[in-house]
């Protein structure tokens, strides 16, 4: 068993949507919070399979995406510095600040280096004790603990010329946003299985309860997805909506309590700006006032405040990303899709990251129309 | 960004641990999976083990796939 091949086979697939069509009568709509979810369900096809009675819209779990326009523009001028080093994950790279991406920093002299973990940035910051190594914090609760490990870490083994410029982000405030928000109506979501693998199944209880909205904890796998699609047409068929764990062999209710600790030992909850939403109360994490000596936005919050002051924050002409993060517009719906923007030549993040719900069209488009 | 994938654990070591995938090893931090012993999967998220896989639950889940499907060819 490895955990994979068993959750694709494609002649359960076919039955299980059977089954889902078999039940499903009201018109009813779904959104796959996780950019995640909506990869896998253009790859495997998984929109054909549904109902007609099912619609199925993209959400704002897409960490890049969602990172304001204004936060990269921090980063870029961060790396201007000449005594910095920025390490990023690679989806980052390419998303266009206001002026400039890291991407072109780099190629202007700037020192960028693409990581694949927090811990390649402190062995970075550990082989150049003469430069400060910034690691650029996006992410929802899945990474923030592996960013909050990599500071107690860098305490532990006083590594002092280590920062991380935090951007991390909560998923449950957002969602009540998008709730309370109701500019679409949804009778169900899918939740962010990796996310809920720390967090557990508990802080989603509100969205039941309150709004009366079905919620499923999902894996990745195509039987996974559909599986909670199922779970989800049950509920709403039958009028009874709550917080269900249908990803259990990776999601405990309760949550990993190790990596809460961390985060909890390290991180505050403050507000956070998220592109096409707007700052949401307490839906961020930064980092707190006994760990300050690792936050990048104390260490160089002079060089911060006068590349804000120069050059304000502005957003891509016409680009819709921040509509498609809230399931108010699909991608088909931009005019630049696909003519002005292309994976190629990215004008918004949603065509650039890997979990994009652009990218996703672009890239599965024909199997979609 | 929230992708995470099965890799097997061969040996662990302090708060690291050898992982395997499909004949790749490769070296991971476990320091926020104490838990985990070696010949378990976990969850592999940027260089880190982000939890457990539960087998039993793993193993119910495709039962349940299996008696969805028995349950709806009767109907």
């Amino acid at each position: 068993m490895k955990f994979i091949d068993e959750y694709q086979n494609s002649e359960l697939a076919k039955k299980l949507a059977q089954r889902i069509a078999g039940h499903s009568v009201r018109s009813i709509r779904l959104m796959e919070f996780c950019g995640g979810h909506t990869h896998a369900i253009m790859r495997y096809g998984i929109r054909q399979l549904l109902p007609e009675t099912i619609e199925m819209k993209s959400g704002p779990g897409c960490p890049v995406c969602v990172t304001a326009i204004g936060d990269l523009d921090k980063a870029i001028a961060l790396a201007h510095s000449p005594k910095v080093i920025i390490t990023t994950f690679g989806d980052m790279m390419r998303v266009p600040g206001s002026y400039s991406s890291l991407q072109q920093a780099k190629a202007e002299g700037a020192n960028i280096r693409v990581v694949y973990s927090t811990m390649d940035a402190l062995e970075m910051a550990k082989a150049s004790p003469n430069k400060s190594v910034i690691f650029i914090g996006i992410g929802f609760e899945t990474t923030a603990p592996t960013i909050a490990a990599s500071i107690v870490k860098a305490e532990k083994e006083r590594i002092g010329n280590f920062y991380v410029l935090s951007f991390l982000k909560l998923t449950p405030p957002v969602m009540k946003a998008l709730l309370g928000l109701g500019e679409i109506k949804l009778d169900g979501i899918i939740g962010p299985g990796h996310v809920c693998v720390i967090t557990g199944s508990h802080p989603y209880g509100f969205i039941p309860e309150k709004y009366g909205v079905a919620y499923v904890i999902s894996g990745f796998e195509p039987l996974d997805i559909l599986l909670s699609v199922d779970k989800l047409v049950q509920q709403i068929e039958t009028g009874s909506p709550k917080v269900e764990i249908a990803y259990r062999r990776g999601v405990k209710p309760e949550g990993n309590r190790k990596a809460l600790e961390l985060m909890q030992q390290v991180f505050e909850i403050d507000g956070a700006d998220w592109r096409g939403i707007g700052i949401v109360p307490q839906s961020g994490l930064k980092i707190n006032k006994e760990y300050q000596h690792f936050d990048a936005n104390n260490a160089f919050s002079g060089l911060l405040r006068s590349a804000r002051n120069d050059k304000p924050a502005k957003e891509p002409k016409g680009c819709r990303c921040g509509d498609v993060v809230r399931g108010a517009a699909t991608p088909l719906e931009c005019k630049l899709f696909g003519k002005a923007c292309t994976p190629e030549k990215p004008i918004g993040p949603c065509m650039v990251s890997s979990e994009g719900a652009c990218a996703a069209y672009y890239q599965y488009g024909a199997s979609y129309e | 960004m929230c992708l995470a994938v099965p890799v097997k654990v061969v040996s662990i070591e302090g708060d690291e641990a050898e992982t395997e995938i499909g004949g790749v090893r490769r070296r991971v931090s476990v320091a926020l999976t104490p838990e985990v012993k070696a010949g378990d999967y976990v969850l592999l998220h940027t260089g880190y083990a982000i939890g457990v896989v539960d087998e039993v639950e793993a193993k119910e889940t495709l039962k349940l796939f299996e008696e969805i499907i028995k349950l709806s060819e009767v109907h």
